[in-house]
């Protein structure tokens, strides 16, 4: 590849994988993984507006003490639907099913995934899981047992649960056969050269991930088969009152529920990675250790699910054991957010919005990741188990975290997805809303956590006599959840601008060396490549930019003169 | 990149000579593509493995905590009647072994028999079951809230068999040899939906992965019946 392809824009090829079938048709029926990819953004996104009103809307009522907007009734449904939503239709499909899809692939070299037809088929799977979810809730009933269904309530709540439980089980598989075509695609369709050692991170984090949901998720398919049974036939494996035991519901559950925070965090550090390395133009440092601290973390998950249930009745041993493993699993993380760190170090860092989010990532990662380890702590859990602090725990890692790595690498890759720029001070603006909006909104509930608000309430009204910094609290966190909410209006409103009248991207904008950047066009082909690449170096090799870039490259290998700041610093010489 | 260069250029004109209908054009080779096919068929067996572990888990928590219940409550499943089924499910994994064996040598006549073989026991067992489930629920004995027990046969009488936690067994006995029987049901029409392949001559000595791919799946179908027989008939 030469340098003139890379930031020239009469490069950008005539037939593209946008444009070589019209209509919706080709599009329903396409079996490219990176229509499909486009196919999850489209429905997550939605998901995400869904679920994100939900979230305000408890946090509207929240914002006073005393019934604000809704009674207690619609509040459970409130808080349950935006948990529902946001964990099974959001954050579990989001990374691995749009950048997964779009990314992967081309990141190895391949034409497509290892079973293009299964593909769509998982789409068509989660939506009909995401169809059965929404009957159930605008069809059948309220549903307001939370997200984590627990028996005994919910095997006699409304026959809504029925269909959420189905949906659930339908969604699994989903994720199920998105997970098994990730570690077979990996595994038998890398190009020539491409060994395990050249993977980009990404590669390696959406693997391990994929291991997870292959051995996680059936777990919660016949836990949710069970669950339905039992509210069914009375089964009685649940149900106290038939001689069941609603404990082994919550095991069953967190069997799978906990490594599914490892499904929704894991291909987040895989974005964090690359971002590391492109913007700040060097190794990623610590290559094999980010990557197999992955694969750790996936093993780790399976052996901690007891720290859900300290307060839950299960015997002191376990939960010591369980809490003493949890400890484990900050060993890799650390690895990760230390490598992270030392990537920037002397490198040439360049803060355009995605590495803003990669920024923030390691702030709210790290938050959420240390108060993770204090919740781990038997005898502090047992005084912040339901409380605040617990919610304002998983925001941090799941919305600071999951989250915030997906809006950082869809901002990375839009460019080679819609072929588009997006407007880089509007970025920034977003970037910094839901920054300040996200801090507001969650930190304060580490506050009011620690000083005993318990989750899922209401109302707060009569906490106040002995509390009563909750209401100032509560309504800051409601302050604060309107300052993220118009943040990420903002993200929909310039990329929406961007997709009508964004200005066309380069090859290369970022001067990314990974294959997706320096071997397909923008938008990529249909079939990825117009030759199978033959991958001679590995995936952040910055001091090879002569060979990458060509001898006559400008000296950045960045920036398409295109976007408001592209001043990209100078790759440091090795 | 060379080497693909020259090689798209050399073979453009008679691409269609050296690409076997049966390659999917994202794979560069029919053994990368029977590689990976098989590999995901693997993955999604150890998919069943756990789907089936969260019932051997159930059934381990409740044989723990009542041995009394389960080895009571298990007489009223006929051994013989389990055996018969372990026996036949065995039967059809070799049957199916075999039709593998003889698609891989091309001899088509053969992996029509076996197969057709395999679906006969597939039936064989489906039908043993369904005598089986209709014996039960004669006498009352449903899975959960319907548990009754009343009346005679074989010299039990069931209702002797209302105890607590019975309800449990027979749930659990249900759940698992339900969900095993419509897998069982799955693998039947994949085994029906193989020999109109087979008989429309698809299959070949260079391509033959979905009766593979069944065969594995039908070899995970017998071998969690091996489990479930011991536990649930015999201890």
């Amino acid at each position: 590849m030469s340098a003139a392809t890379h930031s020239d824009l009469s490069q950008r090829p005539a037939i593209h994988y946008l444009n070589h079938e019209k209509g919706l048709w080709s599009w329903l029926t396409t079996v490219d993984h990176k229509r499909i990819g486009i196919m999850y953004a489209i429905v997550v996104a939605l998901f995400f507006l869904v679920g994100g009103i939900f979230a305000t809307l408890v946090r509207v009522e929240l914002s006073a003490p005393g019934e604000t907007i809704m009674g207690q009734d619609s509040y459970n449904q409130a808080f349950t639907l935006h948990a529902v939503i946001m964990v099974f239709l959001v954050i579990i499909p989001a990374v691995p099913g749009i950048l997964g899809n779009f990314v992967l692939p081309i990141q190895i070299g391949a034409k497509d995934v290892a079973f293009p037809r299964l593909n769509l088929a998982s789409w068509y799977i989660f939506m009909a899981g995401a169809v059965l979810a929404i009957c159930g809730w605008l069809v059948v009933g309220k549903v307001d047992t939370g997200w984590t269904f627990y028996t005994p309530y919910s095997s006699e709540a409304s026959d809504a649960v029925l269909w959420m439980t189905s949906a659930v089980f339908v969604a699994g598989f989903a994720s199920i056969f998105t997970g098994i075509n990730f570690v077979v695609t990996v595994h038998k369709m890398r190009a020539p050269g491409m060994t395990w050692n050249r993977l980009p991170l990404f590669v390696w984090a959406i693997y391990a991930t994929a291991i997870v949901q292959v051995l996680a998720t059936p777990v919660i398919g016949i836990t949710m088969v069970l669950l339905f049974l039992e509210k069914f036939m009375q089964i009685g494996i649940f149900d106290p009152a038939l001689g069941g035991d609603p404990v082994l519901f919550q095991h069953f559950f967190w069997f799978y529920s906990h490594p599914a925070v490892y499904i929704m965090i894991l291909p987040a550090m895989g974005i964090i990675s690359d971002l590391m390395g492109t913007f700040s133009r060097q190794q990623v440092q610590g290559y094999t250790f980010i990557a197999l601290s992955s694969v750790a973390i996936a093993f780790l998950g399976f052996l901690v699910w007891g720290h859900h249930m300290f307060v839950a009745g299960q015997s002191a041993i376990s939960s010591i054991i369980f809490s003493m493993l949890t400890f484990l699993i900050g060993i890799p993380t650390g690895i990760k957010v230390f490598n992270w760190v030392g990537t920037m170090y002397k490198g040439s860092v360049w803060l355009q919005t995605p590495m803003l989010y990669a920024l923030m990532f390691l702030f709210l990662f790290t938050i959420g990741g240390f108060t993770g380890i204090m919740v781990g702590v038997l005898a502090t859990d047992v005084h912040l188990h339901d409380t605040y602090f617990v919610v304002a725990h998983f925001h941090y890692v799941m919305m600071g975290g999951a989250l915030i790595a997906l809006i950082g690498g869809m901002h990375y890759w839009w460019p080679k997805i819609t072929g588009k720029m997006y407007n880089e001070t509007l970025g920034r603006i977003a970037a910094l809303l839901v920054f300040v909006g996200f801090n507001l909104t969650f930190f304060t509930q580490f506050i009011l956590g620690s000083r005993g608000m318990p989750r899922r309430y209401h109302d707060y009204e009569l906490l106040l006599e002995q509390f009563p910094e909750f209401a100032p609290l509560h309504f800051a966190s409601s302050i604060g959840s309107w300052i993220l909410a118009a943040g990420l209006f903002l993200i929909l409103f310039y990329g929406i601008h961007s997709l009508l009248r964004g200005k066309p991207a380069s090859q290369n904008p970022w001067g990314a060396v990974t294959l997706e950047w320096t071997h397909t066009t923008t938008p990529p082909d249909p079939h990825n490549f117009h030759h199978t690449p033959l991958v001679t170096r590995g995936p952040y090799d910055f001091h090879l930019a002569d060979d990458v870039f060509g001898p006559f490259h400008t000296g950045d290998g960045a920036g398409d003169g295109v976007g408001e700041v592209t001043e990209a610093p100078k790759p440091e010489e090795a | 990149m060379a080497d693909s260069t020259t090689v798209t250029v050399a073979a453009a004109p008679e691409a269609h000579a050296h690409h076997p209908p049966h390659l999917h054009h994202h794979f560069v080779s029919s053994e990368q593509q029977f590689d990976a096919a098989k590999l995901g068929m693997w993955l999604f067996l150890i998919t069943e493995v756990l789907l089936f572990s969260g019932m051997f888990v159930a059934y381990t928590v409740y044989r723990v905590w009542h041995p009394e219940v389960f080895a009571d409550a298990s007489q009223l499943l006929d051994w013989r009647l389990g055996a018969l089924n372990t026996i036949v499910l065995l039967a059809s994994s070799f049957t199916v072994a075999l039709s593998i064996h003889f698609a891989q040598k091309d001899e088509k006549e053969k992996v029509v028999v076996l197969l057709l073989l395999t679906l006969l026991c597939a039936a064989a067992f489906m039908v043993v079951k369904y005598f089986e489930y209709s014996g039960k629920f004669a006498h009352g004995v449903f899975p959960g809230a319907g548990y009754a027990p009343f009346g005679e046969d074989h010299g039990l009488n069931y209702a002797d068999f209302d105890f607590p936690y019975a309800p449990q067994f027979f749930s659990i006995y249900f759940v698992m040899t339900g969900i095993h029987g419509f897998h069982v049901l799955i693998g039947m029409g994949l085994f029906t939906w193989l020999v109109t392949r087979v008989i429309r001559g698809h299959f070949s000595a260079e391509y033959y992965t979905p009766i593979e791919l069944t065969g594995l799946y039908w070899h995970l179908v017998d071998i969690i019946w091996i489990f479930l027989f011991p536990l649930l008939y015999l201890i």
